[in-house]
């Protein structure tokens, strides 16, 4: 295996007999170490036997969460990254232990979350024979990985090791698998770990074009009705603090995008609310209004786009954005500006000047107050004979200020991102772009893990809670302790509901017959409570808050209860529907 | 609107690339028309060429989103005009008189004789091919390959070289910056 650079004359690395001779699964390890990871997500298995084993004598080192299915690994280290803003690293064994993890990598693929997994593969003479285990796990994770490479032999490890924690984590982050063959583990080198920082074939961060940012800070400043579009690009920059500083010398409104959550504090004076289908009114019905839109880190998704042909169709579009893969993938940018948003927007910031829309913001308001009385309000009031979701997630929201909210996906997904309340970044957790249910389960057990000192709440349907049920046992075994709203309907409440839109009420499939949630909860030692009416809601959230373990808090809520507003899929935003 | 684009790729030579390029054409259901692949004039750095047809806005995306594969360095692409492209195709055609007319025409090379058939080997552009086939048709085409194409610019600027002197600019500014003991 080659990266280095070759045109380049470097002094040659002589041998040095001070080098320590160890397995190549000692070397994993140590490489973990001098990258700074102490917390690994796994599931050993017959091929990764030799890694375990190197793992046990560093225990007092390396915190290793056993989950219950590989899948799970992957969410978990995902919800570990996006609370911790560090790498998620996974270790799972060949074959299905490898499969399994697919889902979570095309997750973290298209949420561009950094991950480092580790798989075993058979060894290498045995590679293409069909051998016990044996998957071509290379080939498999192509398309859902940034990058992924296959070692067989040990003295490559290193490298590969060192490669994949930068392409991980640099430019646009994403999920990276190193396939470490059985006699690579076993096989003897003499380690010497050097971070890699530089691939020539891979450029993570483009040059920055002065002539865009002035071409960009001259559209801003003729703007009269601007608005800027906040995506997770801001959160994964670390740029909340450009941000804010471009936001209020450009006096321009800011929505979020659902990944882009939090990047701006909810209360901030120019949040509008958040974009797509179930976003807020303002941001979408405004948006054929806008002659300017400024993308900050986003990539035009078309749950955030609706019809994209229409999408901003009166306004210039100004592209912040790191990957160049993403400029007019979509959406025409009449600016594009490449870069990462933390070195971008302070020049775009610096070249402006000072500006007040607060007349325009005003507008926002009034479409505000249109859907404060017609969706919101009625949503979060405590009436009518069933407790309903949104009330539910405000409730929680009154007694968890400054929580991180995990959602798994579908309606509870929807009413948790609409009505909690952000004080920070990196305060959402969900799954966006495959939009995987199951996900939230894990990934809150991973983000209380990567940030310990936060409470974490995730919102759960009973559909999605089932899908990754096993990793109560995780919480048990581990004792992480995360808050579970699960939020009973007895429906996947989300197709129900297109189904009763668009479908003429056939309900096909969409309905379930549920376990009893508190036998389970019992038999994995958690403590549980449910609650059916108005009047008991903030009692049992206080239980749920001052317990000092996991808690399972089952809410049945309303079976059929629509999420609004919603601009129908394919359709342009500004045909967003109140009812 | 539909046009013919000619692709180049150059990349790291890395297990499994060709699969990778591949398929971010299929995820994107583009059909590549032709594919070859080899060494370039570079030592270490493997070359592919790839023809489709379609639209230029949907090319351009392809192109950088082949880019985007960690392995590889540039994309570059062309339309025909920008090109000289060639082709290479051999034909196993039954002997007779009137075969050995058409080679003396057409300015095509005889590779083997045998006593029931000939090959023969055609190289240039794929309408020149393909005219050379039909005709030789009607007295019997055994067997027929094509090499699908490969181009050279007609610019006189070496793009890849281009691009590696940047490359290296990086690596020195990047080699600079750690000297100082900061980062990329």
């Amino acid at each position: 295996m080659t990266s280095g650079f070759k045109d380049i004359d470097t002094p040659c690395q002589k041998p040095s007999p001070a080098l320590p001779r160890i397995s190549g699964s000692e070397a994993v390890i140590r490489s973990f170490l001098a990258e700074g990871v102490d917390t690994i997500f796994g599931y050993p298995g017959g091929a990764i036997i030799p890694v375990y084993d190197a793992l046990y004598d560093y225990r007092d080192k390396i915190n290793h969460i056993l989950v219950r299915h590989e899948q799970c690994a992957v969410h978990a280290a995902q919800g570990y990254a996006r609370a911790s803003g560090k790498t998620g690293v996974c270790i799972v064994t060949s074959g299905p232990g490898a499969t399994n993890t697919v889902t979570g990598l095309a997750d973290a693929m298209l949420d561009s979350t950094p991950i480092v997994l580790i798989s075993g593969q058979v060894g290498s003479k045995l590679l293409g024979t069909d051998a016990f285990q044996e998957i071509n796990f290379i080939e498999i994770t192509q398309s859902v990985t940034k990058w992924n490479c296959q070692v067989k032999r040990a003295a490559d490890l290193p490298e590969a090791l060192a490669k994949a924690f930068y392409i991980a984590s640099t430019g646009r982050p994403g999920p990276v698998v190193i396939d470490i063959t059985k006699d690579a583990q076993v096989g003897m080198l003499d380690f010497d770990y050097k971070p890699v920082r530089f691939i020539r074939s891979y450029q993570p961060q483009a040059d920055i074009d002065e002539n865009q940012i002035l071409e960009a800070a001259r559209l801003i400043n003729f703007a009269r009705r601007p608005m800027a579009l906040i995506g997770q690009g801001v959160i994964l920059g670390h740029a909340e603090k450009e941000l804010c500083e471009f936001l209020v010398k450009s006096g321009m409104p800011a929505a979020a995008t659902l990944l882009g959550l939090s990047a701006l504090p909810s209360d901030h004076p120019q949040y509008v609310g958040m974009l797509g289908m179930h976003g807020n009114y303002a941001p979408n019905i405004k948006n054929r209004d806008c002659d300017l839109l400024v993308a900050i880190g986003m990539r035009f998704d078309d749950r955030v786009t609706g019809d994209p042909s229409n999408f901003g169709i009166n306004a210039k579009i100004i592209h912040l954005e790191i990957d160049p893969a993403e400029i007019n993938k979509l959406v025409y940018a009449d600016v594009p500006v490449l870069g990462d948003v933390k070195r971008t927007l302070p020049m775009i910031t610096e070249k402006i000047s000072k500006c007040d829309h607060s007349a325009w913001i005003d507008e926002f308001r009034v479409c505000y107050n249109i859907e404060r009385e017609e969706i919101i309000e009625p949503a979060i009031e405590r009436r009518g004979p069933h407790l309903r979701m949104g009330e539910v997630v405000d409730a929680v929201a009154r007694q968890f200020d400054d929580a991180i909210l995990v959602t798994d996906v579908g309606q509870q997904q929807m009413f948790a991102s609409r009505y909690f309340r952000f004080k920070r970044s990196r305060s959402i957790i969900t799954s966006g772009g495959l939009g995987t249910m199951g996900f939230g389960l894990p990934a809150a057990i991973g983000a209380k893990i990567g940030a310990p000192e936060r409470d974490v709440c995730l919102f759960v349907g009973d559909g999605g809670l089932q899908m990754t049920l096993q990793e109560l046992g995780t919480i048990f075994q581990s004792s992480v302790p995360v808050k579970i709203v699960l939020m009973n309907n007895g429906f996947l409440g989300m197709v129900r509901q297109w189904q009763e839109l668009f479908y003429d009420r056939r309900y096909s499939f969409t309905e379930l017959t549920n376990p009893d949630f508190e036998l389970i909860a019992r038999g994995n030692h958690i403590p549980y409570r449910c609650v059916e009416s108005h009047a008991d809601l903030d009692d049992a959230i206080a239980e749920m808050k001052e317990c000092p373990t996991a808690f399972l808090l089952e809410v049945r809520v309303e079976r059929e209860e629509n999420v609004f507003p919603m601009v129908p899929a394919g359709m342009p935003v500004n045909d967003i529907r109140l009812e | 609107m539909e046009k013919e684009f000619i692709i180049t790729i150059f990349s790291e030579n890395k297990v499994g690339l060709l699969s990778q390029i591949t398929t971010v054409f299929t995820h994107r259901n583009v059909n590549i028309e032709s594919l070859t692949t080899s060494e370039s004039a570079i030592e270490g750095i493997h070359k592919y060429t790839i023809t489709v047809n379609n639209d230029p806005e949907k090319v351009e995306n392809l192109v950088k989103q082949i880019e985007k594969k960690i392995d590889v360095l540039k994309v570059f692409c062309y339309t025909p005009d920008e090109v000289v492209l060639q082709e290479l195709a051999l034909y196993k055609v039954q002997r007779s008189r009137n075969v050995e007319e058409l080679v003396r025409r057409h300015n095509v090379r005889i590779l083997e004789i045998h006593d029931d058939y000939i090959v023969l080997e055609k190289t240039g552009h794929r309408d020149e091919i393909r005219a050379l086939y039909r005709m030789l048709e009607p007295y019997g085409v055994y067997q027929f390959v094509r090499s699908g194409p490969v181009a050279i610019i007609k610019s006189r600027r070496e793009l890849l070289n281009e691009y590696l002197d940047y490359v290296n600019e990086r690596y020195r500014r990047f080699l600079a910056l750690q000297a100082d003991g900061g980062q990329e």
